[in-house]
């Protein structure tokens, strides 16, 4: 099964005696976008953070292209090639956009250890590049963070992760603290990652924009996955049910 | 209107229109104190404070005393360099001043002559060991060397026992400014050789200065380590997220920091013939300050170089102009201080203002 990207048998994560997440057996393929949703508390940022190494999962197994992996940390992950958006941002407010695309990872013209001198050039036009790929709109690519819309920084976020990720993007809850202007501007550059053929992983609460955006559902419950479904074989209320726990699933499961 | 416009992914925007650099405020608020001077000047004295006013010496400016603004500053200038990238860098460091009274007296000590006047030096310390009219690489190494220690003992605290960097620095201020009384046990060293004297003679600290502050403006400009300095101080977790080594960096600064500080005090000691336990005490504060007053955000990831330069030559124009308004020098500590506090009041209203903009 080679077009597996991403793999995960048995994931379990305790924090002392709370079982975060039990057993959580996910799959996903080349191409593919799959959300993740469910309550507060559900398990799906906890589910997130076992596979980006932010966090040591207590039991399981994760394979990730092909490997077996066990990150211990979050560049280890990245390295990899796993680029997640995080809720908080991380980005770097004072610096302009080609500073936060390639902070960490700078082109550089010499490499003089720490005072290596910066390739700006280079940097610039492979922003703008990248920009343009994913169809990010920025106004000004040398203004700072600071002046910029929540919406432009979730965009600049998102460009970095699709700029590097050659082969994972998660993104938890990108449009949470959006205007609808602005999640529509997301929701685009969603698209356009799918017509590219890159695989994600949405994290989300917005039932519109999961049935718009991806191809598969999976609905965490109190630490289980409960549902996964194909988009055409289920609707919202069908969704709800899961994550409110009036369905159980364990039925459907069994059949997919 | 024929003005180029371009647009990434779409939306245009002017090209022109660039933000409006910070430095130029402060480079306007440097002309508008000089103004007021003049005016007040003018009216009051009926003298001038930029301009030559005296029938005997040709120029137009007042040279003199432009040459004693510039020259007055350019030595705490060296430092301030130093504390800007660290406070750029989302740190303080309040060890200066004392790292400079500490390096003063050690590297003078292994600058000394043997004889004074044909008779034996009387201060030189290791002239029972021979180590006398050394060329004049060896205190300037000795010196390096301990600015090196001092900042990577700052910089090692802050980055893995994760104190806070005032209480670290803080602490090595204190501790700094013990060696620098214990060396010699409180006696002056004095007598240096020509070339160690050399170094602080006419208007080689200005050199000195200028050519250092240009050297970290390219840095924190142009290189991999001054954008970590930004992104470090702008955020922090960002940083880590990016896979930048953090603790590796936070040392490098500090210990730049410590060396830029001990380059002051060769200058300094050298400049005055002698060092003295007591060289360099609040030179940390007046750093800060030249650094605040130019724009640097002591909330870290804002500010250059170019912005100190101009804050220290404001620094330097107060002090310079209390003298000439004939204004007792307890004043002027006293508006040092108000300087000081308004210039962080300044910045706080201005991230406040820009944080309801966006």
């Amino acid at each position: 099964m080679s077009d597996i990207v991403l793999k995960t048998e048995n994931l379990t994560k305790h924090y002392g005696g709370v079982h975060a997440l039990q057993e959580a057996n996910f799959e996903l393929r080349k191409g593919e976008h799959v959300a993740i949703m469910g309550d507060n508390g559900a398990g799906k940022s906890t589910f997130v953070r076992q596979i980006t190494g932010v966090e040591q999962r207590t039991e399981g197994k994760v394979w990730f292209d092909g490997k077996e992996v066990n990150f211990s940390g979050p560049i280890e992950a990245r390295e990899a090639g796993i680029e997640t958006v995080f809720q908080n941002l991380a980005l770097a407010d004072d610096l302009d956009v080609p500073s936060n695309l390639f902070l960490g990872r700078e082109k550089v013209l010499f490499n003089l250890g720490p005072f290596s001198i910066l390739d700006r050039k280079a940097m610039r036009k492979a922003t703008e590049a990248a920009l343009i790929r994913t169809a990010v709109k920025i106004p000004n690519l040398s203004s700072t963070i600071r002046h910029m819309s929540g919406g432009q920084r979730q965009c600049v976020a998102i460009a970095r992760t699709a700029t590097f990720a050659s082969k994972l993007i998660i993104m938890d809850e990108p449009t949470a603290a959006l205007g609808v202007q602005e999640t529509a501007q997301v929701e685009n550059i969603i698209r356009t990652l799918k017509e590219n053929g890159e695989p994600l992983i949405l994290v989300s609460h917005n039932m519109r924009q999961v049935f718009d955006l991806v191809d598969r559902i999976v609905v965490f419950r109190r630490g289980k996955i409960v549902a996964n479904l194909r988009k055409q074989d289920t609707d919202g209320n069908d969704i709800v049910a899961y994550i409110t726990g009036a369905k159980t699933g364990q039925a459907e499961l069994q059949a997919a | 209107m024929s003005q180029s416009s371009h647009g990434i992914g779409g939306l245009s925007y002017d090209a022109k229109k660039r933000p409006w650099p910070a430095e130029f405020n402060v480079f306007l608020a440097l002309v508008i104190l000089v103004a007021a001077f003049e005016l007040i000047g003018r009216v009051f004295l009926g003298d001038s404070f930029l301009f030559n006013t005296r029938e005997n010496v040709s120029g137009l400016f007042n040279e003199q005393r432009l040459q004693i603004i510039i020259l007055q500053v350019s030595i705490v200038g060296i430092i301030a360099i130093g504390v800007t990238q660290v406070i750029i860098c989302g740190g303080i460091d309040l060890s200066s001043g004392s790292i400079v009274g500490a390096t003063a007296m050690i590297a003078m000590s292994f600058a000394q002559v043997a004889t004074v006047n044909g008779n034996p030096n009387p201060k030189a310390m290791f002239i029972d060991y021979g180590l006398t009219d050394l060329p004049v690489i060896v205190p300037l190494l000795v010196a390096i060397g301990c600015g090196l220690i001092a900042g990577l003992i700052n910089g090692a605290l802050i980055a893995y026992t994760r104190i806070p960097p005032f209480i670290a620095t803080l602490g090595m201020m204190v501790t700094a400014r013990g060696v620098a009384k214990w060396w010699s046990k409180g006696q002056p060293i004095s007598f240096p050789t020509d070339s160690f004297a050399a170094i602080g003679k006419g208007l080689m600290p200005v050199v000195i200065f200028i050519s250092l502050a240009i050297l970290f403006q390219l840095i924190l400009t142009y290189t991999k380590y001054g954008k970590h300095c930004y992104a470090i101080g702008s955020n922090e977790d960002a940083a880590r997220m990016s896979g930048i080594k953090i603790a590796n960096h936070k040392v490098l600064v500090y210990a730049i920091a410590g060396i830029l500080a001990a380059l002051a005090a060769v200058v300094l000691s050298s400049k005055n013939l002698t060092a003295q336990a007591g060289m360099g005490v609040m030179y940390e504060l007046d750093a800060i300050a030249m650094a605040v007053i130019g724009g640097v955000s002591l909330s870290g990831g804002r500010g250059s170089i170019i912005g100190t330069v101009i804050g220290s030559l404001i620094f330097g124009v107060i002090i310079s102009g209390f003298t000439f308004l004939r204004l007792d020098a307890y004043y002027q500590e006293m508006v040092k201080g108000v300087i000081i506090v308004g210039a962080v009041v300044l910045d706080q209203w201005r991230q406040r203002r820009r944080a309801i903009g966006a």
